[in-house]
């Protein structure tokens, strides 16, 4: 990441009348505009984080105690399923979208997406998807309840009749992200500034240039194996019946062989939001560019072939657990380099801690412990005994919410002064990511207390011996999700008013987007930047 | 108003038994026990792992801080380091994968076996059939609805209780057949290290040789619908001579079963036996007053089924109805138990038929 050169003859005031964006609703309906386009990403994604929200917490206050006291198991199961959807397809992933359409044309100097009309239609399919998702909820028989990972035959044979509405909005969200994703290899491989080579780009881009690939790769995997239950429920196959000749294990197989590389579509743009919010507040080059972006690369490559460690139990023979353990085992390696490379990013720095690191760091140390969980659940011998256990739910949230979900929100932290013009007001950073630290850690390292000692995981009611962490995760759930409204105050504050923000915003940061004025016109870059 | 009632019972009912196990168990097996060894090797190796890294990065969060007049450095490579924690993690998972895979080899041994049980998985119990003993039974959950609902004290194996438990001799090799009949299930008794998805048209395998006699419970570990959490697992390890007893006991209680199955009983008796069966069998999907859950289970009051022909009555609950989550219940209840749920559901529920059917028309 060269030192940047730019010159900015179209950002000047004047010249901005004739460029703005249209009145009224059209405003948003038909704007091609990257940055109004990012904007709606992320409010979706924050109004569907606040409706996953709702379900956890529903899950929660069940769980708060044994017995059955709020909800009926049916009901129960249609939460943890639409929790997990809502969360994966409807919060992370737009998040990340979002991001990537604010940031990625102003981190490589362009001026808008490559492809603005398809930018358009791919977030705009997208509230019709969930809306469809959500509708299920009021159907006769109720939402889907077969997990997130909708397991055939339950969700085939045995699902109830809004499996049809499901698919159907499954579809839909993948279309979106597969052009979501065309549209940013395009911009990223054809529409950098004049001397941004490939290895000057910034590690947010080259995550999101790796993400997109393993989004094309998987999104239609995921497209067939809905496509295959569609023909078992209603035309008379027999894919994943075993009465009729076909394969429970298929199904497995193929959803995971979407679902591993998915879960790294959901830290991999993280992990370059870090690497860029980390060197800013060293005031310290991030140590091993190559090897980030190489380990990054390493990560891809391997979610490939490790698909099957979510399937340890279904009955694989012994050379393909032991093959699937250690192919598992070795992508511990690439992540342990990019940890060791934050972390000598900050070693003999300069550092301040704005709300943005504090999410960063949090990140590093809650990311890790995820790491640390994932590499036990790898060793297959003993993933018996994890397997389909709060051992588990504890792993995965550690990794998606201090993972991904903070790694969002040090990211809303850190551009906002650059999208809204106006300097944070750390105060009220700093009492949400405290809260948020608190309460995610009160909600999730007590499930893996239960998860070892027995406790299965989607069960609405448990044994008498599990009572007190679930009491306790309970509790950390509604901290965790209450001190979310801290962060929309913040948010919705910053856009009204604040200190106005300088271009450069905090004193460490490097890179294109802080060179144009703070708030970001709504055309930058018209004419592209000299970068050496 | 109830609800408050209700939830203040179960805070009354707060379990006494509740404690703050923190690790896994440690099992009652060779292989679980290596298992744990396993578990607690990686699980210490990430705690160093984890020291070292984070006591790096805290030295450097107090140490290099703006504040305390830190200027930073301009290094940022250093292939030689980035070399070092390349080989060194990779050099720490190599060692840790070959006793893992040495604990694998001994998991997949299913070789040699003194007994041999299939166990099926259905919505939302399990049948254990002993291959060699002509022993076939189903196992249903024993917690009352009432400690589920908070309506009463909650006991000590609450949710991990059933009617009929497997029941194994201790010291034996013992070879799981496992399956399922309708949906994915898992079989899971954490003391013995024992996890085993049950699949639709797959027979897995798995073994257990327990040394001492006791009573061990697991769960159903793979979401299967709605009563996912309500299918427990228990399994009592008896002693040789125990288990021999046990045998008999079985081989005499079905002999009475089939005496049974020809007798006649009147209206009374099967209604208040059926009211029993239909409780454990029927009311799980169609719910304990018989109005079933709209859009997912029929109703039994007022369905065209129990109120009409009590042919078409029987057969359907004999053979099930297949495409959907409607069991066929012949190998599950006795004729007995048939003609009682049957003729309790044309008589109770709501429903008044007023006819029944006896034990002896099943059977043919």
């Amino acid at each position: 990441m060269a030192t940047v050169d730019v010159d900015l003859p179209h950002v000047k005031e004047e010249d901005q009348h004739h460029y703005g964006p249209a009145k009224g609703l059209g405003r948003w309906l038909y704007t091609t505009n990257h940055k109004a386009i990012g904007s709606m990403y992320l409010i979706f994604s924050l109004c569907m984080f606040m409706i996953g929200g709702i379900m956890a917490l529903i899950i929660r206050a069940e769980l708060f105690q044994p017995g059955l006291q709020l909800v009926e198991p049916n009901f129960f199961n249609q939460m943890t399923t639409m929790h997990g959807l809502i969360m994966v397809f409807g919060a992370v992933m737009p998040a990340f979208v979002g991001l990537a359409n604010w940031m990625i044309p102003m981190q490589v100097g362009a001026p808008d997406m490559a492809l603005p009309r398809m930018n358009n239609w791919s977030f705009w399919i997208l509230p019709f998807a969930f809306l469809i998702l959500l509708s299920s909820l009021f159907m006769p028989g109720g939402a889907p309840n077969f997990g997130w990972t909708f397991y055939a035959p339950l969700s085939t044979t045995y699902a109830p009749e809004s499996v049809t509405f499901f698919i159907f909005g499954v579809h839909i969200m993948g279309a979106s992200s597969i052009m979501g994703a065309i549209n940013i290899i395009a911009t990223i491989l054809n529409m950098r500034a004049p001397g941004m080579t490939l290895l000057k780009m910034p590690l947010f881009v080259w995550t999101w240039l790796i993400t997109a690939f393993l989004l094309i790769a998987v999104m239609p995997v995921l497209a067939g194996v809905v496509t295959m239950m569609l023909m078992d429920i209603h035309f008379g196959t027999s894919f994943f019946n075993a009465a009729g000749g076909g394969d429970p294990v298929l199904f497995q197989h193929v959803f995971w062989f979407f679902g591993h590389p998915e879960v790294y579509i959901m830290i991999l743009p993280a992990f370059g939001i870090i690497s860029e919010i980390i060197p800013t507040f060293a005031r310290k080059r991030l140590f091993g560019y190559a090897s980030m972006v190489y380990a990054v690369a390493s990560i891809a490559l391997l979610s490939f072939v490790v698909w099957a460690h979510h399937m340890f139990t279904v009955g694989m023979p012994l050379v393909g657990e032991v093959f699937f353990m250690f192919a598992t085992m070795l992508i511990a390696v690439p992540t342990g380099v990019k940890v060791f490379n934050w972390v000598a990013t900050m070693f003999r720095g300069s550092l301040t801690f704005e709300t943005p690191m504090l999410f960063a760091l949090a990140f590093v140390v809650l990311f890790t412990i995820g790491g640390f969980s994932g590499l036990m659940l790898a060793i297959a011998p003993a993933d018996f005994q994890y397997h389909d256990t709060y051992f588990v739910v504890a792993h995965f949230h550690y990794v998606l919410v201090p993972g991904a979900i903070f790694s969002i929100m040090a990211a809303t932290y850190y551009w906002l002064p650059k999208w809204t013009g106006h300097q944070l007001n750390e105060t009220m950073g700093k009492i949400h990511f405290w809260l948020s630290f608190v309460g995610v850690n009160i909600t999730f390292f007590p499930m893996h207390f239960v998860g070892l000692a027995g406790m299965p995981r989607r069960i609405p009611d448990y044994a008498l011996q599990f009572a007190d962490f679930n009491s306790m995760a309970s509790v950390g759930a509604f901290i965790f999700g209450f001190s979310q409204l801290v962060f929309i105050y913040n948010v919705i504050q910053n856009v009204r008013v604040g200190e106005k923000a300088t271009a450069q915003v905090w004193e460490g940061a490097q890179g294109l987007e802080w060179t144009v004025p703070s708030p970001a016109p709504y055309h930058t870059f018209s004419t592209p930047p000299k970068v050496d | 108003m109830t609800k408050a009632i209700t939830l203040a019972i179960s805070l009354i009912a707060m379990p006494a038994s509740a404690d703050w196990q923190i690790n896994m168990n440690e099992g009652v097996t060779a292989l679980s026990r290596e298992i744990f060894d396993l578990h607690m090797l990686i699980f210490w190796i990430c705690v160093v792992i984890g020291v070292a890294v984070f006591g790096v990065m805290f030295y450097s969060i107090f140490k290099f801080r703006k504040s305390k007049g830190a200027v930073s450095e301009h290094w940022h490579e250093n292939t030689t380091v980035e070399v070092v924690w390349t080989v060194i993690p990779s050099i720490i998972l190599i060692s840790m994968a070959i006793p893992a895979t040495a604990t694998l080899m001994d998991m997949y041994d299913t070789s040699e076996a003194d007994l041999e049980i299939q166990v099926t998985g259905y919505q939302w119990k399990w049948r254990y059939q002993y291959l060699d003993e002509d022993i076939d039974f189903f196992s249903n959950l024993a917690t009352p609805r009432e400690e589920i609902t908070n309506e009463v004290m909650k006991n000590p194996n609450y949710l991990l209780e059933v009617d009929n438990p497997l029941v194994i001799p201790a010291n034996k090799k013992v070879r799981f057949l496992i399956t399922a009949n309708d949906v994915i299930h898992s079989w899971w008794v954490p003391h013995f290290a024992v996890k085993k998805d049950a699949i639709p048209g797959f027979i897995n395998e798995s073994w257990v040789k327990v040394e001492e006699p006791g009573v061990y419970r697991g769960q159903c570990t793979e979401l299967c619908g709605k009563e996912h959490g309500f299918m427990p697992i228990v399994v009592e390890v008896k002693s040789e001579a125990d288990y021999q007893q046990w045998v008999s006991d079985q081989r005499a209680m079905k002999l009475a079963m089939v005496g049974e199955a020809s007798q006649e009983f009147s209206m009374n008796e099967l209604v208040a036996k059926g009211e029993g069966v239909y409780n454990t069998a029927c009311a799980g999907c169609h719910q304990s007053n018989g109005q079933g859950i709209p859009g997912a289970f029929p109703a039994i009051t007022g369905s065209t089924i129990a109120t009409g022909a009590i042919d078409s009555h029987v057969d359907i609950i004999v053979n099930g109805k297949s495409g959907t989550a409607m069991q066929a219940f012949k190998e599950q209840l006795s004729a007995v138990d048939i003609a009682a749920v049957v003729t309790y559901q044309r008589n109770a529920l709501g429903n008044s038929v007023g006819d029944l059917v006896q034990p002896n028309t099943i059977k043919n």
